[in-house]
């Protein structure tokens, strides 16, 4: 469990916490009484809702609703006024920005991050699967400069796919794909979530999520 | 710890590749090549202030990066993705600290000789300058990380970056400068502001990235 007023910020890793205050180790990610306040701004107000494992969670809303900012939240990039944010899962984060090294192949570059992850497999193979999920295998070589906007949001999903991480928090995954792509990320998704793990997704595209429960903000 | 030997690797393998190490080098090479054109051939006055030129070059030249060491990484969400890996910010300012003395020091003491053999300092003046270097370049580099972090999402960022961190870097110039005929004394307080630098810039650079996270 992480308290809201923590004030050392981001290890945010799998927090065993006991199971009477229903942030117990059975969920992927619970929100209880969640505030969070913008630049002055109440976004939302004591939010609360949980992901079990294989479950997944779509946040709904208008633009500037703060989808976004849910998003960062149960990153634990952002730290809530009140509430507590919990759950067992190791977290990966797919934001708006890539964060890929832009002169080095795409291959390294997802090495990198796939080095630094909570998993203890081989980076290497573990990036070489990826990628082969998100279909880019044959631009593994391609300096991320050259890549396509589309091929740089499947890139950041190779990473979130080797992170081998429990939970995926996705803020707009379907931004900037193209149909056949968004059909991947939904393939890419249920096999997650077939395999235990469970995701939380903010987006204003449809994206088809089979039993999802809906965060709806505004 | 493995995942901090990497963020090293990663930072002075964009330093190369970004060319920002040469044109520190060429920028530093430029500023002493500068001071005999504004104060004359004379041999003796450029012997005697030589020492006091290079220090004052290579503070202006470890300012030169400045814009690239945090910026690009808070836009890029390089510092999102480690914070969701763990990675604690001031941890990620220590490594930034580390790589940025890796891409500048040695290479800046390595031109020292040549601005030395320009401005005909003696072997002894050259000496006590590279010792001087070795000692304060550390504290310069964590200077560096810490304004970088400060000044990041500005708008003008590097212009502001030089009002921030060129007063700081006074005492480093000072008993840099002073070690290089006031001995020993000069040499342990260059050491101390060094050390109090390279102490502090962690926690105020990632301080200043926490905040630029949220």
């Amino acid at each position: 469990m992480v308290q809201a007023d923590q004030p050392s910020g981001p290890s945010f890793g799998p927090v065993p916490a006991p199971a009477a205050d229903g942030l117990g180790e059975g969920t992927a990610l619970a929100f209880r009484d969640v505030t969070c306040v913008r630049g002055g701004r109440v976004l939302f107000e004591r939010l609360s809702f949980a992901v079990p494992p294989r479950g997944a969670a779509l946040v709904t809303g208008p633009n500037g609703i703060g989808k976004s900012s849910l998003i960062r939240v149960a990153a634990g990039l952002l730290r809530p006024v009140s509430g507590e944010v919990g759950g067992a899962a190791v977290r990966t984060l797919m934001g708006e920005a890539a964060a890929l090294d832009s002169v080095r192949p795409l291959r390294d570059a997802l090495a990198f991050w796939a080095a630094l992850d909570a998993e203890p497999t081989d980076p290497q193979a573990r990036v070489a699967r990826a990628l082969h999920a998100v279909g880019l295998s044959h631009i593994a070589e391609v300096p991320v400069r050259l890549l396509s906007t589309g091929q740089r949001r499947r890139a950041a999903l190779a990473r979130v796919v080797a992170s081998g991480a429990g939970l995926w928090l996705l803020d707009e995954p379907a931004n900037g794909l193209d149909v056949a792509s968004v059909a991947m990320l939904e393939r890419l998704i249920a096999a997650h979530r077939a395999g235990g793990g469970a995701v939380l997704i903010a987006t204003h595209l449809p994206i088809a999520l089979p039993d999802a429960q809906t965060v709806m903000l505004g | 710890m493995t995942g901090l030997g990497a963020l090293i690797t990663r930072d002075v393998r964009i330093a190369w590749a970004s060319g920002g190490i040469v044109n520190a080098l060429a920028f530093f090479l430029l500023v002493t090549i500068l001071f005999p054109f504004a104060v004359g051939p004379d041999t003796a006055l450029l012997a005697r202030i030589g020492g006091g030129v290079i220090w004052a070059a290579a503070l202006l030249a470890a300012l030169m990066p400045v814009e690239r060491l945090v910026g690009p990484d808070a836009e890029g969400g390089v510092l999102d993705q480690l914070s969701v890996r763990g990675f604690s910010m001031p941890t990620v300012a220590a490594a930034k600290i580390a790589a940025h003395w890796l891409g500048f020091g040695p290479p800046l003491m390595l031109a020292t000789v040549v601005a030395a053999g320009l401005l005909g300092l003696s072997a002894q003046t050259l000496g006590a300058v590279e010792l001087g270097l070795l000692i304060g370049t550390p504290g310069l580099a964590a200077l560096a990380v810490a304004t970088a972090a400060l000044v990041t999402g500005l708008r003008g960022a590097g212009s502001v970056a030089g009002l921030v961190m060129l007063p700081l870097a006074v005492p480093l110039l000072i008993f840099g400068a002073g070690s290089i005929d006031g001995g020993v004394g000069a040499l342990k307080l260059l050491g101390a502001v060094s050390l109090m630098l390279l102490a502090g810039a962690p926690f105020v650079a990632g301080a200043a990235m926490r905040s630029a996270l949220e």
